[in-house]
């Protein structure tokens, strides 16, 4: 039923955007250069622009966010479209056939773009495959398996420090194993060919097979960041000591927790990338948080660019200048 | 009725017969070969010119979803499926709603299945009341009503039951059937753990799910001494710990699901949920390992593992989706594949889907001896035909083949005597 990647129409052009997997290095740069247009030179986001007037975006999230839900809303604002939230409850739709009712609701209201959260792997993949053929689809996080705008807008983040992709050595830290975010990042950071990837945790957190993804797997922190041009930290869900995959965030903070002492074992301008929220104390101490090499709220700020950029992309009217 | 299939190519693997001959029904039974019994007038006549004449296929696994399921199929639709499929004896795992757990629900399926008239019924009884692990079902009453071995399907059985279930079935002469899976490891899994998974970000169903239950099985079978039967392994591992108890004298069997030699992880592309499957879909290695072990005769058997699911079941994200595949119509054109790969002789092959499954179960079909029932399976080795959605006899069309090529197709099919399914009509 879904045996290929459907989220580029048959000229190439992005019509859904469910997963890194499969995306050009030069689809990945086209989207990061729109999202550069919606910038001004002073690197203040542009407040309006009429590109999506008339059409109407729904935010779907069975699973609930802040940050993720408030900037596809703002990004959906400022493109001039109208913005719907659905507050789904889980437990309604538990069988795919009220997800698919719900589905077929909102097509028959003649939206025009579905912004999908849930808590299942392939969710998103399954609802684009199943909704008209006018409708797009943008992943916002599905399971454990991808969250393709939160990597973009990472890939944004790093360009704007790194200019270039190809000699960086990136290290990422934390629960590999659930990260939808991380194998999203894998995905572009592979695709835009950074010289190496490297990912950093106890076993536990990090998938047997890990390395089929094109990653250098590292089990020492010390190691895993030296010389690290960035280091992103990832989420730790308190899930993770009940489930007996670590015995405590205390544990974790001392031997995979990022310091000041320990951020100098990477390179001095390395930069430190997080996706919200952080546990402090628990991923980083304080001081790397709010400290200079830190850029996880650029993060949060980049992320209404980019997500501007890939709905107007989708839906055909990407921005003047860019592709 | 009487019925001559003439100038086929008869392969009966039980009593070693490959030699271009007639056979001659009447009464519902196997009346002669060769030549016709005396006075033998066929009020049908079967031209089998370039056909192979085999005997009916007996499936180690088959899901009729009746009763409890019907909103996926029944006893009618999977019985004619089978028919088409060439199956003429189908075994039908405990997991029904209510269980079958009771002498009367064997009687009713038997009866339903005899109403229906286009397939045999054979059926396994469970090994626990109501497949809770808990308590011993009445194995000696159910023996009695006809099932031909017991099992727990998928349901949990606490090692301690598990080890009185096998001795308890052992006094009573019954083979246990025995789906390996830890539960404790495949709990929340929906793929296998590997590439695929970590890509896809599935919950993974580690190799170790099989082979520690296979493991601790294998010592039970060892303490208890009851006769035991691996349903459906998956990976390379488990079909080496089973050669190498069979070498051991261990009086255990093993059968792979016809998916599980063609298909792999891979299959699963971007969350194809007709890959959906338990076990779960394993690697190339594995699923080489498998082919291996059956041409070495360690795995005696194939089944279809036939899982027919209404549309809503697949209608979901991948891990919602509700595993199985309905598989019984492919059975046959996917095993001539394993010929054409040169992996079995043709003999071999169809001994696979026919007298091993029987001698699994104990009965006697699965032959074409004189006197034995007549259950047959005539078909053409040459054809070649398309696989796809509106062919499918079965109400699940939640197949992964759809859209292959085969080349092998039946065109008829005879049940005691009487031909329950012609191609074409």
């Amino acid at each position: 039923m879904i045996s290929q990647n459907i989220q580029l129409d048959a000229q190439g052009r992005l019509r859904h955007l469910l997963t890194i997997e499969g995306l050009k290095r030069q689809m990945i740069v086209d989207i990061l250069d729109a999202a550069e247009s919606f910038t001004s030179v002073t690197g203040q986001m542009v407040k309006k622009v009429p590109l999506l007037r008339g059409k109407t975006i729904v935010n779907l999230f069975f699973e609930s966010s802040t940050r993720t839900l408030t900037t596809f809303e703002l990004a959906a604002k400022r493109l001039s479209a109208d913005v719907l939230k659905v507050n789904v409850s889980t437990s309604a739709t538990n069988k795919g056939e009220s997800l698919l009712d719900m589905l077929r609701n909102l097509e028959a209201m003649h939206c025009d773009m579905f912004v999908v959260r849930h808590a299942e792997s392939g969710a998103a993949h399954f609802i684009a495959s199943q909704v008209a053929p006018h409708i797009s689809v943008i992943n916002a996080g599905d399971g454990r398996h991808a969250h393709p705008t939160q990597a973009l807008l990472d890939m944004f983040t790093i360009r704007k420090h790194k200019k270039e992709f190809a000699p960086l050595t990136v290290a990422i830290v934390g629960d590999i194993m659930h990260s939808r975010v991380a194998r999203s990042q894998i995905h572009a950071l592979t695709t835009l060919g950074v010289s190496e990837l490297r990912v950093v945790a106890p076993k536990t957190l990090i998938p047997n097979h890990a390395s089929s993804l094109g990653v250098q797997v590292y089990h020492d922190l010390l190691e895993g960041i030296r010389d690290a041009d960035v280091v992103i930290t990832l989420r730790l869900q308190k899930e993770r000591m009940e489930a007996a995959l670590l015995p405590s965030e205390h544990e974790y903070f001392q031997q995979y927790g990022l310091t000041p002492e320990k951020m100098t074992a990477a390179k001095p301008d390395a930069i430190v990338m997080h996706p919200g929220p952080i546990n402090r104390g628990v991923e980083m101490s304080s001081e790397v948080a709010d400290g200079p090499q830190s850029v996880i709220l650029e993060q949060v700020a980049n992320g209404i660019a980019v997500r501007m950029a890939v709905m107007s992309m989708a839906l055909g009217r990407a921005p003047e200048g860019a592709a | 009725m009487s019925l001559h299939i003439k100038n086929g190519r008869v392969i009966d693997p039980a009593n070693a017969v490959d030699t271009l001959q007639d056979v001659f029904i009447e009464n519902g039974r196997i009346a002669s070969l060769g030549e016709p019994p005396a006075g033998f007038s066929a009020q049908l006549e079967i031209d089998a010119t370039g056909q192979i004449v085999c005997p009916g296929l007996v499936d180690l696994c088959v899901r009729l979803r009746e009763p409890g399921y019907e909103h996926k199929g029944n006893i009618a639709t999977e019985s004619r499926a089978a028919a088409k499929g060439g199956v003429t004896t189908v075994c039908c795992p405990p997991d029904t709603i209510p269980v079958i757990d009771t002498p009367g629900m064997i009687e009713y399926i038997q009866e339903r299945a005899l109403e229906v008239g286009l397939t045999h019924v054979e059926v396994l009884g469970a090994l626990t009341q109501g497949l809770k692990g808990k308590q011993l079902s009445e194995m000696y009453g159910l023996k009695k009503a006809g099932c031909v071995g017991v099992s727990n399907a998928y349901h949990e059985v606490k090692q301690q039951v598990m080890r009185r279930a096998m001795e308890y079935a052992a006094s009573a002469g019954l083979t246990v059937f025995i789906n390996a899976e830890e539960e404790s490891f495949s709990a929340g899994g929906c793929a296998h753990e590997g590439q695929v998974s970590v890509r896809l970000g599935l919950p993974g169903i580690p190799e170790s799910a099989e082979t520690i239950a296979v493991a601790r099985e294998l010592q039970l079978i060892e303490l208890s001494g009851v006769r035991a039967h691996f349903c459906h392994l998956s990976t390379a591992k488990a079909a080496h710990m089973i050669a190498e108890a069979q070498r051991d004298g261990l009086p255990v069997t093993a059968d792979v699901s016809i998916a599980h030699l063609f298909l792999t992880e891979m299959d699963i592309g971007f969350f194809d949920a007709n890959c959906r499957m338990k076990p779960p879909l394993r690697t190339q290695r594995d699923m080489e390992a498998l082919r291996v072990a059956l041409s070495q005769g360690s795995i005696s058997a194939i089944c279809s593992d036939h899982q027919p699911h209404d549309v809503d079941a697949k209608l979901a994200p991948f891990p919602s989706c509700q595993p199985g595949i309905s598989s019984i119509e492919t059975l046959l054109p996917l095993t001539l594949r394993l010929v054409e790969m040169e992996l079995l002789s043709l003999p071999d092959a169809i001994a696979c889907i026919t007298s091993q499954p029987a001698n699994i179960l104990g009965i006697d079909a699965g032959q074409l001896a004189i006197g034995n029932a007549a259950d047959v399976c005539i078909f053409d080795p040459q054809r070649h035909w398309d696989f796809s959605r509106s062919q499918i006899a079965s109400f699940g069309k939640n197949s992964p083949f759809i859209g292959w090529e085969f080349t092998g197709c039946v065109t008829h099919t005879i049940l005691d005597g009487k031909l329950v399914y012609q191609l074409g009509e």
